[in-house]
């Protein structure tokens, strides 16, 4: 029984403990950023599925986070609960990833970054200007928090409780596909396609699928997003999103499994660490993205990799 | 003896001090545009909300109390609008000022409703006071007060009959066009182009092409300040003779710097000006030149009434009570002689809507003239 | 008819811009694999160096565009090949391409916070005034703007394939083995290419920030046109990026004009992914070999 074993659990029930503890000492502003971490982390671990694992790059998982919103947002203010706003989010999540995942087929990296950039847009214009629908500039006010068993989640540090029990429900599911075949088939086809062609996959079906699910689990962050802020309009589904959930990913270690949880947590607290900073942080946080790119290829979780790897044959 | 007197002499001003001192201050939340895309209207509400606030420290604060002034950043983004109003709540303030944008307003009011905090902002969007909330109130006309004016304007001092519309497409330009639009059907005015532009748009030029196409006797320009900066210049390269109507932004001092001779010419509805012929204006803006060395635009105007807005409806309730501050808020004028920081008089409504004169201005070699001032439209209250 | 011209004229002004900085995006893919994202921001930074110029140093306007020049040769030539390319491109295409939008946001939110985050007036190298042409108007700022951007693509042409030196960096672009069996000096090519970019930057951003004022966003719809305009063409060619900045220019005015001002940008979208699964290599590049 080596002290490196025991280190990933002793970490795994310390950070939960942070997690389940530290918002009763929070008042409503902490609560909020917490609650705001879980969900760009759940879209953040779905990009990370389709860029990490899968190795396709998408520009575009904001535009799936604003679909689960709207589907989420229009259901729940018409009276259903949210529970098919999110069956609904969720599958129409997996539809439009699926057909964003056929241009992947016939191109691959900067071409797919472009495709799936201009896909992201083009979504936010019909968000904005299908105003029948979307209520256009005018966004969506009033959005209900949910009833879960029957209890209401009206209150923030509640409503927080079921952010964190959705990614946790996500980062369990995640890890179950990741473990089984497919997962298996998405490292392959991001290693090398044409052996993994060989050895039988079919990457076509694999390569759809990446898309699928990592847009469908950003569209599952959406459906918990609308009922946060209570009210949506297009603009948080532009371009910065995508662009900000792909630096989450980076930064947090693209491929590593809970690098969205330390990315996602450097994306919403570094404006609070650097506030003596003002406007600056975003110079430091676009500094940071690229000497993390530079210095560190995988990411902050890579060097809590290394410092493992590095003390395994002095612990073993 | 004495030792033990004078000790509990000292634990008990100790245990007084905190009380002392939350006795001798008030504070107030100001949530505004210090960065991003807003950050140029949002510093100038924040340095007139700082000005006004020394003014009144100095003066001896509101009923003895002065203020401590805390400012927030919104980013200018509605997500981060929500999280700095919830931020502010936890200071436990008496009252919120701002934001500007009206899309972070719509997010963020829900949150001081809950509260019970009286909120006043400087947004222009309609909606905002639509929604039956107690505790929101503007400091300048709404677009749907605003509208009516200009299109009086359009309809008796153009003697237009047909018109096109240009407007940024978001919910600043769709606000103001829907409530636009619908004021010209009532006058029977025909929209003949109806175009929206994007938001950091460059290229004008099919725009143009499709308002002399269209060829009406007057064109409304409703865009932020660059966007009409570049419209202007392409509609003076290619001669647009149609009059150019705008209202408050286009005929913006910013504007005008930045369009330079193709501004002249241009005429509209002003809400607030700091080139409004009033001497309380005049004084103010020289106060803030000298003070910022830049010259105050209407977004100053309103910060720095809104704070002396708190001032003088808390001295008419007797003290720091925020439902019976929204209530005397509804319904209520505050006239110059009342408080001369009002600056202009203003009333308020039963929804929190304000209104008060304001103006028709004309650019005319590089500056902006007042040539006219409108009455207010009175209010309405049950 | 003048309307339509109208459209056109200004629709290949516009286009002239979005070639320049096409074509330069083309060339730092060819001779460096490199995509960069940021290069909207590129074009947006030279003419707040030469506001710094004219404002903060008070240099008159022909010396801070030098000055400008040399600034951009340094950090968007110099020092963004070595901090960011190089270390970063045998990792792959990918992590040049995040690293590039980092920098985009980088340049961007620091011209906000250390120039201003308003719209700046610019100084115009031409006098004001039009010219009326067939029922259209085009001011002397266009005519200026289409022949110098048309002279600079004309003279970078000649370079590229008349000189020794053109012809180098042309080899180095194609075949980077074969070039360096050749004895070229392949890295200092790859040098070349990143300040031709920089000074190609430099170009657009002193002819567009009169017409179109200097802000420090004004790159994320300029990137984007760029790109979309090289891919079109087809960014393997230096002739089919420019030819595509035109076609987009001309394409985007028409469309808002007959098509739909609300999906403008839409429209330009369209056509890229339609081209991109139609055409990988553009309209006018060739296929590329090497797999993408």
């Amino acid at each position: 029984m080596s002290a490196g074993r025991l280190a990933g659990p002793a970490i795994g029930l310390a950070v939960t403990i942070l997690l389940l503890l530290l918002p009763l000492t929070l008042r409503g502003y902490g609560i909020y950023l917490m609650s705001l971490w879980a969900v760009l982390t759940i879209a953040a671990m779905g990009l990370n599925l389709t860029l990490g694992y899968a190795g396709q790059v998408s520009l575009a998982q904001g535009a799936f986070v604003g679909i689960g919103a709207y589907a989420a947002a229009l259901l729940t203010t018409a009276g259903w609960p949210l529970a098919l706003g999110m069956a609904v989010g969720v599958g129409l999540g997996l539809i439009v990833g699926w057909l964003l995942g056929y241009p992947a087929l016939r191109v691959q990296h900067h071409y797919l970054a472009f495709v799936t950039l201009g896909a992201n847009t083009l979504l936010f214009l019909v968000f904005r200007n299908e105003d029948w629908l979307t209520g256009g500039v005018y966004g969506i006010p009033g959005i209900p928090r949910p009833r879960i068993f029957g209890l209401a989640t009206d209150d923030p540090l509640v409503f927080y409780y079921f952010c964190l029990a959705m990614l946790l429900l996500v980062t369990l599911a995640l890890g179950l596909l990741l473990r089984s075949p497919w997962g298996r088939a998405f490292e392959a086809l991001r290693e090398n396609p044409v052996r993994a062609e060989s050895l039988g996959i079919d990457t076509r079906r694999y390569t759809l699928l990446a898309f699928a699910i990592g847009s469908a689990v950003g569209s599952l962050a959406g459906t918990v997003y609308a009922p946060l802020v209570q009210y949506i309009d297009p603009y948080p589904f532009a371009l910065g999103m995508s662009l900000n959930l792909l630096l989450m990913v980076v930064v947090g270690g693209s491929g590593r499994f809970f690098g969205p949880w330390l990315g996602a947590a450097i994306a919403v607290l570094l404006p609070e660490w650097l506030r003596f900073s003002e406007g600056l942080y975003l110079v430091f946080y676009a500094l940071l993205v690229i000497l993390v790119l530079v210095f560190l290829p995988g990411g902050l979780m890579g060097i809590a990799e290394r410092l493992r790897l590095g003390r395994r044959p002095v612990a073993g | 003896m004495r030792r033990r007197e004078l000790l509990s002499a000292i634990a008990l001003l100790a245990l007084a001090a905190p009380s002392l001192q939350a006795a001798e201050t008030v504070r107030i939340a100001d949530v505004i545009e210090l960065s991003g895309n807003g950050a140029t209207v949002g510093n100038m509400w924040k340095n007139a909300v700082e000005m006004a606030v020394e003014e009144i420290n100095a003066a001896g604060g509101i009923l003895g109390r002065s203020i401590e002034i805390t400012h927030f950043d919104t980013q200018s983004n509605p997500g981060v609008s929500r999280a700095a109003v919830q931020k502010a709540l936890d200071l436990d303030p008496y009252v919120v000022l701002g934001p500007i944008y009206s899309s972070s307003t719509k997010v963020n009011m829900q949150l001081t409703r809950q509260a019970g905090v009286p909120q006043i902002v400087g947004s222009e969007a309609s909606v905002i006071t639509e929604m039956g909330n107690p505790f929101i109130f503007r400091t300048s006309l709404s677009q749907a007060a605003s509208m009516p004016k200009l299109a009086n304007y359009i309809r008796d001092g153009i003697g237009a009959k047909s018109v096109a519309v240009l407007w940024v497409n978001n919910d600043f330009g769709r606000g103001g066009r829907d409530a636009f639009v619908a004021e010209m059907e009532k006058r029977g005015i025909k929209v003949v182009a109806d175009i929206s532009s994007e938001v950091g748009q460059s290229d004008f030029a099919a725009d143009v092409v499709k308002i002399k196409q269209a060829a009406p006797d007057a064109a409304f320009v409703y865009l932020h300040e660059e966007e009409s900066a570049r419209f202007l210049r392409e509609a003076r390269k290619q001669g647009l003779d149609v009059p150019l109507i705008g209202e408050t932004t286009l005929l913006n001092q910013k504007v005008i710097e930045l369009a330079g001779e193709a501004a002249n010419g241009v005429r509209g509805h002003v809400g607030l000006s700091a080139d409004a012929p009033l001497p309380s204006i005049a004084a103010f803006r020289d106060k803030f030149v000298a003070r910022y060395d830049t010259t105050p635009d209407h977004n100053a105007i309103k910060g720095y009434l809104a704070v002396y807005t708190v001032k003088e409806i808390t001295e008419r309730i007797g003290g720091f009570d925020r439902k019976a501050f929204a209530d005397a808020l509804h319904c209520t004028t505050i006239t110059l002689e009342q408080e001369p920081g009002i600056l202009i008089e203003t009333s308020w409504d039963d929804k929190g809507d304000v209104d008060r004169v304001s103006f028709l201005a004309e650019v005319v070699d590089g500056k902006q003239k007042i040539v006219d001032t409108l009455p207010p439209l009175g209010v309405t209250c049950n | 008819m003048g309307n339509v011209l109208q459209l056109l004229l200004a629709g290949l002004a516009t286009g002239a811009i979005y070639a320049l900085a096409a074509a330069g995006f083309a060339l730092l893919w060819q001779t460096a694999r490199t995509i960069n994202f940021a290069q909207g921001e590129f074009v947006m930074l030279p003419a707040f160096f030469v506001l710094a110029g004219t404002e903060w140093l008070g240099l008159p306007l022909g010396l801070a565009i030098l000055l400008a020049l040399v600034l951009a040769l340094l950090v968007l030539g110099l020092l963004f090949k070595r901090a960011i390319v190089d270390p970063l491109l045998p990792q792959g295409v990918l992590p040049v391409v995040i690293a590039t939008i980092a920098v985009g946001i980088l340049l961007k939110e620091s011209v906000k916070e250390f120039y201003s985050a308003e719209a700046q007036p610019f100084p115009s190298l031409v006098a004001g005034g039009t010219l009326h042409l067939a029922g259209a108007v085009l001011s002397l700022q266009d005519i200026a703007v289409l022949l110098v951007a048309g002279l600079a693509i004309l003279a970078m042409q000649l370079f590229l394939t008349r000189t020794r030196l053109g012809r180098m960096m042309q080899a180095t672009a194609q075949n980077p083995e074969v070039a360096l069996v050749l004895g070229i000096p392949t890295r200092r090519m790859v040098l070349y290419t990143f300040l031709l970019n920089a000074a190609l930057v430099t170009l657009a951003s002193i002819l567009i920030s009169p017409v179109y004022l200097a802000k420090f966003d004004n790159g994320e719809t300029l990137g984007l046109i760029a790109f979309i305009a090289a891919i079109v063409g087809g960014f393997n060619q230096i002739r089919g990026a420019i030819a595509g900045g035109f076609l987009v220019g001309v394409v985007d005015n028409f469309g808002a004009a007959y098509l739909s001002s609300d999906y403008r940008t839409g429209i330009l979208l369209l056509l890229l992914i339609a081209v991109i699964l139609l055409r990988p290599h553009g309209l006018w590049g060739r296929a590329e070999e090497r797999t993408v």
